[in-house]
């Protein structure tokens, strides 16, 4: 502990003890309330310290300093040599405390700009990216030779067939969850063959699709826009361009090219359990046995049902590869950058898709299909 | 220097260190020792094990067998108390700096004292920027952002934070690496600077040849997963040892050697 005491009548300032980070704490607060002794020429007499390191010998030297401006002269003595030079390399250091510039208040017109800009400036780049995307695909359209399947290949298995049991999984449940749900209704109007509409359209049409892509969208999305942000925080981005390899032709396309192939028939294994789901839920409690149900499947659900659901998958894949990558892109410079866009495009992706999905409900009502 | 009495002697005590990753023996019967108030350097070629080895006394890694003492108390095995307690008194500094991006320069330094001690704001505040003062860096650094600073001043600043907490022992990992001459000249005074004036002991992992001949009091040169040989660059320049004339003998090593006689 470090300790320091005025001594009557010489008025000598006696410091002793352990002038340490861990001694200091309590003598910070017992500093500001000493009584110092109304005389111009003070001495301090520090034979008494035992041990000092930088944040004590600060301590010292920040008294010393505010008794100088009061206008005093101040005198050690006894300090060990060790702590001279300490002392001394404390002595010249002037400090100013910068502070990062608060906030000023700003008015809510103000706010609503700096809210809607960054929002603005990334529709524009998302729009950009599109298009960059576009004459990528045009190229090796153009191109076959450039197109690089060994990544296509890889992003297959990995966001296609490994999303396999995952898919199946819930989409099993799906079917069983809404042929329960419809199936008490349908019973009151004694119209149980029905349940094969019900789940058949809703499966094929909307949920196997939509579903699908929100589950690709968690697992693959955020796993492009992680690997994409990570190169970029250690600048592999920059070094395959310095090499002369085009990121958008090795990262985004081959992401892009695999998911349209993959989500789809990820679909169409969707489909397949869900209604397989509901077939069970149908049998187990309405009692429609599985031949009935595959007779009327045939009649209730026409294959526009099938293709109109299917037809939207590569749209969704489209949006989940590009924003995964769009904002892997968009990584700063640091590592919690990565974790922020990773979260920035999974929420992006999900709401996309849902956007798309109502957009395509209209103009199927308008086709009439 | 100071002169502790003999027990204190050796700050840190590597005994009969033996390290395996898979099949590669990484560090086969190593020892050495460092004595207190030195500076103490490990060199190498790459991949020799010397950053394996700051990892084991610092508790990263453990060794298949061994001992590593610290301040005389065994590291291997030790309890997460007496782990703790040690860790507040030695200041690591990494290869990359390591400074924590989400945080400011002031906050990274600020980071120990706050999570340690018992200090009021205001005198926190203070002694930060006393450590940025001492590291070098302008006042102006601590308000800014790991990613806003230059390779040497974000070396600095990671320096800054390893003496927040003001260890007897410092350890630094390539403390010269990645920075441009001027910088590294203007690392290796500052590192001589804090030794002589702070009393501190200083063991470093480094490349750096001028660094070594600058500021090294002992050197230990370690290779073949061996200590090949301890002792002041002096010493080691005059050993018969194929690899040691090599390292420090090379175009590289020569070029340093001249240019310290030159300031000698």
């Amino acid at each position: 502990m470090a300790t320091i005491e005025i001594t009557q009548p010489e008025n000598i300032v006696r410091c002793g003890g352990a002038w340490t980070l861990g001694g200091i704490s309590d003598l910070e607060t017992r500093l500001d309330n000493l009584p110092w002794p109304a005389i111009m020429a003070m001495q301090f007499d520090v034979t008494g310290i035992a041990d000092m390191d930088t944040a004590g010998a600060w301590l010292l030297q920040r008294t010393i300093r505010r008794l100088e401006s009061d206008g005093r002269t101040v005198t050690l003595q006894g300090q060990r040599p060790e702590h001279e030079t300490l002392l001394n390399v404390i002595k010249p250091i002037n400090i100013t405390i910068e502070k990062p510039a608060t906030s000023r208040k700003i008015n809510l017109l103000e706010k609503t700009g700096l809210m809607t800009w960054p929002h603005l400036q990334q529709a524009i780049g998302m729009l950009a990216f599109l298009g960059e995307t576009s004459i990528a695909i045009l190229r090796s359209v153009a191109q076959p030779s450039r197109i690089r399947w060994k990544p296509i290949l890889y992003n297959l298995e990995n966001a296609g067939f490994r999303a396999l049991p995952i898919v199946g999984l819930l989409a099993f449940l799906m079917g069983v969850v809404i042929s329960y749900q419809g199936s008490g209704q349908l019973q009151r109007y004694g119209a149980n063959i029905f349940i094969v509409d019900l789940v058949g359209l809703s499966m094929l049409r909307e949920l196997a699709p939509l579903m699908t892509a929100i589950i690709v969208a968690g697992r693959s999305g955020s796993a492009f826009a992680a690997q994409i942000g990570t190169m970029k925080v250690t600048e592999e981005i920059d070094a395959l361009r310095t090499i002369g390899i085009s990121p958008m032709e090795l990262l985004v396309l081959p992401k892009v090219l695999a998911l349209v192939i993959a989500l789809p028939l990820l679909s169409v294994y969707a489909d397949m359990m869900g209604v397989l789901g509901g077939m069970v839920m149908a049998k187990t409690q309405l009692g429609v046995s599985y031949t009935d149900f595959i007779d009327r499947f045939g009649e209730a659900v026409k294959l526009s049902a099938f293709l109109v659901g299917i037809g939207k998958a590569p749209v969704f894949a489209a949006i989940i590869a590009m924003v995964g990558c769009f904002q892997g892109l968009q990584v700063g410079n640091g590592p919690d950058s990565v974790g922020k866009q990773t979260t920035v495009s999974v929420v992006q992706a999900i709401f996309l898709i849902i956007v798309a999905d109502a957009l395509f409900s209209v103009i199927f009502s308008w086709l009439k299909i | 220097m100071t002169n502790s009495p003999p027990p204190q002697e050796n700050v840190i005590e590597i005994s009969n260190i033996f390290t395996r990753f898979g099949n590669a023996v990484v560090h086969d019967n190593v020892s050495m020792q460092v004595r207190r108030g030195e500076i103490f350097a490990l060199v190498g070629s790459s991949g020799c094990g010397k950053s394996t080895l700051l990892r084991e006394i610092l508790l990263l890694h453990r060794p298949q067998s061994g001992s590593i003492r610290v301040f005389g108390k065994e590291v291997l095995g030790m309890d997460d108390e007496a782990a703790l307690s040690l860790r507040k008194s030695w200041g690591v500094m990494f290869e990359r700096s390591a400074l924590f991006s989400s945080l400011t320069v002031a906050e990274n330094v600020g980071l120990p004292m706050r999570e340690h001690t018992r200090m009021s704001n205001a005198l926190i505040e203070e002694l930060i920027a006393v450590k940025i003062a001492l590291a070098g860096l302008p006042a102006s650094a601590g308000a800014k952002f790991p990613s806003e600073l230059s390779g040497g001043m974000r070396k600095r600043a990671a320096l800054a934070r390893s003496m927040a907490l003001d260890p007897e022992l410092l350890l630094l990992d390539e403390p010269t690496a990645g920075l441009d001459p001027l910088s590294a000249s203007g690392f290796d005074e500052l590192v001589l600077h804090l030794q002589q004036s702070l009393g501190l002991t200083i063991m470093m992992v480094t490349h750096d040849l001028d660094l070594l001949w600058r500021v090294a009091d002992r050197v230990a040169v370690l290779g073949e997963g061996k200590v090949l040989g301890v002792g002041t660059m002096e010493e080691l320049s005059e050993s018969p040892h194929p690899v040691i004339r090599e390292y420090f003998y090379g175009p590289r090593g020569r070029a340093a050697w001249d240019k310290s006689w030159k300031q000698k």
